[in-house]
């Protein structure tokens, strides 16, 4: 076996969809040489490249694009970067002084060391074990992107009649995906009363083909020894508990699970790394610097996003300051701690510096109706609606935090109309 | 008559408000740009989608190659096109934006590769 | 024509077939499952008993401290995990001490070693997780944990490299007598045999019934097991019973060999020996229970559950007995503490067949140990390099959430794994916290490329249980329309 990989590098970016991707073309526009993208994936794109409907880049390239055309963008680009990837490769451990433990099939055991690290190893799903779905276990009950990497990847399907429980976005479009490919759906079904997808993919997954979607409903129980058979569903009362006696039963041989994705952070806990347990991510500063000195993080490792391109502007920053870093340019520390407030479920960075201009994402926890964001009291923005299935991004210009002096800032969400 | 659309030309998904007289819209609101106009006015006389599916693939890298028609065809055709696609096999490599079919299901519109796929041996 | 076939593949007939393994008799295993280890074994806790809790004056208690006692070895033998962990049996109520000082004046007689009674303070120092309000607790350094299905497959792949036939996928339909042999039918031929060994577990009844040999019934006693995220991995270090109850041991805390914290089992009567459906009563149950002993432990950091069935005689007891059909014998009822005790049921049962006249004459070349699967989580990053210079395959991970390589799934299936759950038991590929979200097509891969079939036709755990169908299944090709 031949080794012939480097050993040094400016920014080693763990994770090779999305956001690594664009961290790796960050750190190159700010000049780092010698960048290193390390995916487990036999490609990159990471999960975009099972996303095979369209939806992606309206905000990053101005443009609509399916999943793995938004992916070959970056991957062109990386490549035309000369930006090095090691794929079906698997990091095995990071220490404080950024060693990093790398396997790989094709260049065995590898030892290298980085400047600065990017985190990018995106989420995962939530499964049945997450919300304890009672009953048996038969084959036929996965999680709805399984489903999909069967269906758009290696060409075969999950069943024949299929149920979803979750109306995430996954759900929704795996509904639409499999009536395509010639299964039948026989209902989405969504725990809360309202839908935890976009509207959008409501209305073009499951209205156009006449999905029914059950909102306040549950999976009770799973029936079926080898396969699943069938399902009893039940209405939730208002504490989300099955009313059972409301019960009934449909007849399915499949169930996937749309419940919701968590970030990836097996490597950041080994790394003892400050985490945020409304996020299940990080905590960041504004440089997207983590609790580890030169080990940065972004995309769905930090915080689960909607829409991809929010997590590649979001990364590419994160590259760039990494690079910076890497460059031996260490911007002065953040002077402003950020915490949530009223209505805020979660928000990223964890602290803002008043020398430049401030990105912030956030999610509330309750739907409101004209709504008011407030940053303690230098900044103020109107929304019609909020829901916490859509991430809100804001751009604070310096000037918002110019003359603030104090060491805190609350960040909330009040509403004249309350709560749905 | 008022009718209430969502406007998908985005992932903000604006909820649209129409009035129409004698089948005429005289208004449009909740949109929050020019497309909810244009999508409001296309989906109440010729609903049309993008069609995105996969069709198989020969020694590629993977088995299926993602595809979709280059612009939107009518709603009701969306069944006869992924019909038709459900036949086709490519050989690999493809390359992305490449023409799988030129006119899918009569509908005039062509059918492109939404991704490069590489020949199975190759690997990066 | 077998001199000995052993109905049933748990960890009893597994336990018999490496015992019987080692003399010159022509031995095979009838398996019903697709593989051993796949019913009551599967779902077993996985506690190796200390050896003082069952009653003097029954098999269980003659079993229980004699089988611990060999676990040691026979896990270094057959190269599966196993600890030492020791058990820590609370009282939490003024009524419960006596009940402690009488287990521990049992197991001293018993000559059960190091049984010490704690104090709340040294309870607090060894265990600061555990709730406050327990009063005293009994400490059992001699109790272990081991993977019951891990034991299992060592086991029968010890007794194949020593010469018996496994016959998995071969559900005994009928048995009859011929003269002094018997012809037991399955789907998939029949099978002549002088000695019967009825190791069928939660069948064992109906078992012997198809020969006339049912002296006993069977019923099944259910329990629902919660596996709790790694993070929890450590919360506490000993395995936790409460004191208990007339039917069950109670809902325990069990820091299993792999690492994740397992709270359960539940225990409830029930009449269906298939029915391994989980409740919404049975997490309540076991939550409200293990909230009282150990308050930081949620439901919410459940990754998944599953339930078991317990094989229960009316007696109690185990039942080890010639039948009165002779050379038909029933090993049954084997309940808490059968894994414990499975290894001396087996000489138990070899002794059995010698005092019946079996001749058994050792063989000359018995091979004791087994070289066991590689374990890549477990090298030293030393070991990780040389196996991965060895062979590549090792330096592809599979399951990232477990870490376990292509070359351990490879392993696993050239020894026997022919399903999702046969690679899953043996290398945890998918056991951990995605639950098989991403290695699941690659498992799939592999199976499929091994056995030279497609993907749809692999399965989770036997026939009828595939994981995905070909898109012709329902699209049908234009010639065929």
């Amino acid at each position: 076996m031949k080794n012939q990989m480097r050993k040094n590098y400016s920014v080693i970016v763990v994770g090779g969809g999305p956001a690594g991707l664009a961290a790796a073309l960050g750190a190159r526009q700010a000049g780092a040489e010698r960048i290193l993208i390390i995916d487990r994936e036999v490609e990159t794109g990471g999960i975009l490249n099972q996303c095979i409907h369209s939806g992606f880049g309206l905000h990053y390239f101005k443009e609509e694009l399916t999943g793995p055309e938004y992916a070959e963008r970056f991957n062109q680009q990386v490549r035309s970067d000369k930006i090095t990837i090691l794929t079906d490769s698997y990091v095995l451990n990071i220490t404080p002084d950024l060693k990093i433990e790398v396997i790989s099939k094709k260049h065995g055991y590898l030892n290298l060391r980085a400047k600065a690290v990017v985190l990018a190893m995106g989420c995962r799903e939530r499964t049945r074990g997450a919300i304890r779905t009672p009953g048996f276990r038969p084959s036929g009950v996965m999680t709805a992107g399984l489903a999909q990497k069967m269906v758009n990847m290696k060409g075969v399907l999950p069943g024949q009649r299929v149920a979803i429980l979750g109306s995430g976005d996954i759900g929704m479009i795996m509904a639409r995906r499999l009536i395509l490919e010639g299964c039948q759906v026989v209902g989405v079904f969504e725990l809360h009363p309202f839908s935890s997808g976009l509207t959008r993919n409501k209305v073009q997954c499951l209205d156009d083909f006449d999905i029914p979607l059950h909102l306040s409903t549950t999976v009770a129980f799973i029936h079926g020894r080898k396969r699943v058979e069938r399902l009893t569903l039940a209405p939730v009362t208002t504490d989300y508990k099955p009313d059972l006696k409301q019960s009934w039963d449909i007849q399915c041989d499949t169930l996937l699970f749309s419940i919701g994705l968590i970030p990836e952070n097996e490597l950041s806990a080994r790394l003892r790394i400050k985490m945020d347990p409304a996020t299940g991510g990080p905590q960041v500063s504004s440089t997207m610097e983590t609790s580890l000195p030169g080990v940065f993080a972004c995309g769905n490792v930090l915080h689960v996003h909607d829409i991809v391109d929010f997590v590649s502007e979001e990364s590419h920053r994160a590259g760039r300051y990494a690079a910076e870093l890497a460059l031996g340019m260490r911007r002065p520390g953040d002077n402003i701690t950020l915490y949530p407030g009223e209505n805020i479920a979660s928000c990223t960075p964890h602290s803002l510096s008043s020398d430049r201009e401030q990105t912030i994402y956030l999610r509330v926890k309750q739907p409101v109706k004209d709504a008011t964001l407030k940053i303690g009291n230098r900044y103020e923005q109107k929304f019609r609606t909020l829901v916490p299935s859509e991430m809100v991004k804001l751009s604070l210009p310096p000037k918002v935090l110019n003359h603030f002096f104090g060491e805190q800032l609350r960040i909330e969400v009040s509403s004249e109309e309350g709560a749905q | 008559m008022k009718k209430e659309l969502i406007c998908i030309s985005c992932p903000m998904s604006c909820p649209l408000e129409l009035t129409i007289v004698n089948g005429e819209i005289l208004s449009i609101t909740g949109n929050r740009c020019k497309n909810g106009e244009i999508y409001a006015r296309q989906e109440l006389t010729h609903p049309q989608r993008v069609v995105t599916t996969t069709v198989a693939c020969r020694s590629g890298l993977w088995p299926r190659l993602p595809v979709k028609t280059i612009a939107a065809v009518p709603k009701d055709y969306v069944t006869n096109v992924v019909t038709e696609l459900h036949e086709v096999e490519v050989e690999a490599p493809v390359l992305l934006g490449q023409i799988i079919i030129e006119n899918v299901a009569n509908t005039g519109i062509a059918v492109i590769a939404t991704r490069s796929l590489p020949h199975e041996t190759v690997k990066e | 024509m077998y001199d000995v076939i052993i109905v049933g593949g748990g960890i009893i007939g597994c336990a018999l077939a490496r015992e019987l393994s080692r003399y010159n008799v022509r031995l095979a295993l009838l398996e019903k499952e697709v593989e051993v280890g796949f019913g009551t074994s599967k779902t077993n806790s996985g506690i190796i008993h200390a050896g003082h809790h069952s009653p003097p004056g029954t098999l269980k208690g003659q079993f229980e401290w004699s089988g611990n006692q060999l676990w040691g070895d026979l896990a270094k033998e057959l190269k599966f995990g196993f600890k030492h962990i020791g058990e820590l049996l609370i009282a939490q109520k003024r009524e419960d001490l006596q009940y402690l000082e009488n287990l521990k004046k049992q197991g001293d007689s018993r000559g059960v070693t190091g049984l010490e009674m704690w104090g709340p303070k040294r309870i607090q120092k060894e265990e600061p997780n555990l709730s406050h309000t327990i009063l005293k607790a009994l400490h059992a350094p001699t109790a272990a944990v081991i993977n019951p299905y891990e034991a299992c497959f060592g086991l029968i792949e010890c007794a194949k490299q020593n010469g018996l036939e496994l016959f998995c996928d071969h559900p005994v339909q009928s048995i009859k007598r011929e003269r002094d042999n018997f012809s037991i039918a399955t789907p998939r031929g029949s099978f002549r045999a002088r000695i019967i060994l009825n190791a069928a577990g939660l069948f064992a009844d109906h078992v012997a019934a198809m020969v006339g040999a049912k002296t006993f019934s069977i019923s099944p006693r259910k329990g629902e097991e919660y596996l709790l995220d790694r993070r929890l991995q450590g919360i506490v270090t000993h395995l936790i019973f409460p004191t208990p109850t007339a039917t069950s041991k109670g809902v325990l805390i069990i820091p299993t060999v792999d690492g994740p914290t397992m709270v359960g089992p539940t225990a409830e009567d029930i009449d269906d020996r298939e029915d391994l459906s989980t409740s919404y009563s049975g997490a309540a149950d076991v939550f409200a229970a293990v909230r009282k002993t150990c308050p930081a432990i949620s439901e919410r950091d459940t990754i998944t559950e599953f339930a078991g069935l317990r094989a229960v005689s009316e007696s109690n007891d185990f039942i080890i007995k010639r039948s009165p059909v002779k050379n038909f014998y029933n090993i049954a009822g084997i309940q808490s503490p059968g894994l414990t005790a499975a290894p001396v049921i087996a000489t138990y049962v070899i002794n059995m067949l010698r005092d019946n006249d079996l001749s058994l004459v050792k063989k000359q070349t018995w091979k004791a140990d087994i070289d066991g699967p590689p374990r890549f989580a477990a090298m030293s990053p030393k070991d990780r390099k040389a196996a991965i210079h060895k062979d590549s395959a090792f330096g592809q991970i599979v399951c990232r959430c477990e870490l376990v390589t292509e070359a351990e799934v490879l392993y696993a299936i050239k020894h026997g794994a022919r399903t999702l759950d046969g690679v899953k038991f043996r290398v945890r590929a998918g056991m951990g916290r995605c639950q098989g979200g991403f290695c699941t097509t690659r498992l799939m891969d592999l199976l499929a490329q091994a056995d030279e079939i497609p993907l749809s036709e692999i399965t989770k755990r036997g026939k009828g249980s595939e994981i995905c169908i070909q898109r012709h299944d329902i699209i049908p090709k234009k010639d065929d329309r």
